[in-house]
């Protein structure tokens, strides 16, 4: 009988070792994968800069074409779903904040709320999204079949760096883009929400609104919102190019590496997100 | 850098191993192979013997695994990626299977863009070198095609106009006539004994060996991972 018991005491710690072993190969593989990641896009990032720079007046007549080519893809043909984000946004958001806060009367917070929720929040964040989900999965898929079918070899085969060739363009397209969708989304969703307002007959003439907009912004709002979009775009351009082309792939990987992308760009962009909370904070 | 002259090889590759792009494990070990300008190689081998592998890494777009490689005289591993860049410029590569084409483009553009990139010109500045190269190779009616609505025959023969484009000083030509119609596949062998009478060094691999017989002036065979060099007009072992 004891002998029985220490033999299944035997197996259960077995298994209890292997299952330990197991999920210590796991964390220790995904702590590998994402210090990996890291490196690699920190690398790609680097890389990136140093060729925009360096050949920035290289091949003027093939690489600014490919940015202005990028900048309709994710900045120009997105202008309609942005307007009507942004007047979504403006009627759930803006306009019942309008209500609620006339409701007990503290109008004269109106326009810090909605500086603070929508130009230094909602708006990037939105427009980020947007792009990610619009241009950022398209370059996976695009730069991955490229990649799978063997263009990127012959890139480099006729002496064209891939990274000047393909990334550049997408680097600094994806930045400008979200800079300038913010712009538009921000303005768009102030103008439907006191729209909003207005018809739910809300006693706060159209000067008084925008004054008090004017005088919740500061300086500082500008320059970070500027760095923020920045930032945002060129994060998601560098994880969408490092996913569909960091690798040896066949197309059947491609699917992988785009939700693979999006979940990194999805997370990165909410962590530089809360960087940038902490400067406002401190700024 | 400036020209080579006729005694220096213009690829070189001493002990040299190499790797398979997709699986890193070596597919071919001690390579000893000297190219001299104006050289026509036929390189036999059977399928998955290593032949893409092996013309890669001597253009100089994969590193070896092991051993010297020298191409235009210059050591590969201690390039600069901007020297590798420069040097790929003098090297014209036709893959296999379709030549790799940049489908969004058409037939032109995919000629063009190594003229547009390496000269910072646009299309209408290179036309004239972009006709030339369509014209050797027969194409100038599809000019205005995409190239992915072509079919491999022809977008084979985009892949060497392509390289042509830039008037390398030697092409590298992956199983260039495999898989294709009869006609085509005649097409390539004269056009290449041409092209290999204006000086150009010709490499190319096929797993036909027969096909090619008298076709070049060198040969070399890929069997059991071992790399062997063929008398100029040598007797073909069987590929299987």
């Amino acid at each position: 009988m004891s002998k029985t018991l220490s033999a299944t005491g035997l197996a259960e710690e077995r298994t209890r070792r292997s299952v330990y072993h197991a999920y210590s190969n796991y964390t220790e593989g995904k702590l590998i994968g994402f210090i990996e990641d890291i490196h690699g896009l920190g690398s790609l990032l680097l890389i990136t800069a140093g060729i925009a720079v360096t050949k920035f007046n290289t091949a003027r007549t093939v690489i600014h074409p490919l940015v202005r080519q990028q900048l309709t893809r994710a900045g120009l043909r997105l202008l309609p779903m942005v307007a009507f984000l942004a007047f979504a946004l403006g009627m759930v958001v803006i306009g019942q904040t309008v209500l609620i806060l006339n409701r007990y009367g503290a109008q004269n917070f109106l326009g810090t709320v909605m500086v603070t929720v929508v130009v230094r929040e909602l708006g990037p964040i939105f427009a980020a999204l947007l792009v990610l989900a619009r241009a950022g999965t398209a370059n996976v898929i695009e730069l991955g079949t490229a990649r799978a079918l063997g263009e990127v070899e012959a890139l480099e085969a006729l002496g064209i760096d891939p990274i000047h060739y393909l990334v550049v363009p997408r680097v600094i397209g994806m930045a400008l883009s979200i800079f300038a969708l913010t712009l538009y989304l921000i303005l768009f969703a102030l103008l439907s929400g006191y729209l909003f307002a207005f018809v739910e007959g809300v006693p706060l003439l159209p000067g008084d609104y925008f004054r008090q907009l004017a005088g919740a912004l500061i300086w500082q709002d500008f320059i970070l919102l500027i760095l923020k979009t920045m930032s945002f775009g060129i994060f998601i351009a560098i994880v969408t190019c490092f996913e569909g082309l960091a690798r040896p792939m066949r197309l059947e990987d491609v699917s992988r590496a785009s939700t693979s992308a999006v979940g990194k760009c999805v997370v990165g962009v909410v962590l530089l997100d809360a960087v940038f909370i902490i400067v406002y904070l401190f700024a | 850098m400036g020209q080579l002259d006729s005694n220096e090889p213009v690829v070189e590759a001493i002990a040299v191993d190499v790797l398979s792009a997709w699986c890193q494990h070596i597919q071919i070990t001690g390579v000893d192979w000297k190219v001299l300008p104006g050289e026509y190689w036929v390189i036999g081998g059977p399928h998955g013997s290593g032949k893409t592998d092996l013309l890669m890494v001597a253009a100089g777009l994969h590193l070896p695994a092991a051993g010297s490689l020298k191409i235009f005289g210059r050591e590969l591993a201690r390039a600069s990626e901007a020297q590798l860049l420069q040097q790929r410029t003098r090297i014209g590569f036709v893959f296999k299977g379709g030549g790799r084409m940049f489908n969004e483009l058409t037939v032109a553009e995919n000629v063009a863009l190594a003229l547009c990139y390496h000269r910072n010109r646009n299309m209408e500045q290179v036309q004239e070198d972009v006709n030339a190269a369509l014209e050797i190779t027969e194409l100038t009616g599809l000019a205005r095609e995409t190239a992915q609505r072509l079919g491999s025959d022809w977008q084979q023969r985009v892949g060497l106009a392509r390289a042509l484009a830039l008037k390398p000083e030697v092409l590298f030509l992956d199983e260039p006539a495999a898989g294709l119609a009869a006609s085509h596949s005649q097409w390539w062998q004269n056009f290449l004994a041409q092209l290999s009478g204006r000086k150009v060094t010709v490499i190319t691999a096929t797993n036909d060996f027969a096909r090619w017989h008298g076709k070049g002036h060198r040969y070399a065979l890929i069997k059991d991972k071992r790399w062997q060099v063929l008398g100029e007009q040598a007797e073909y072992p069987q590929i299987e």
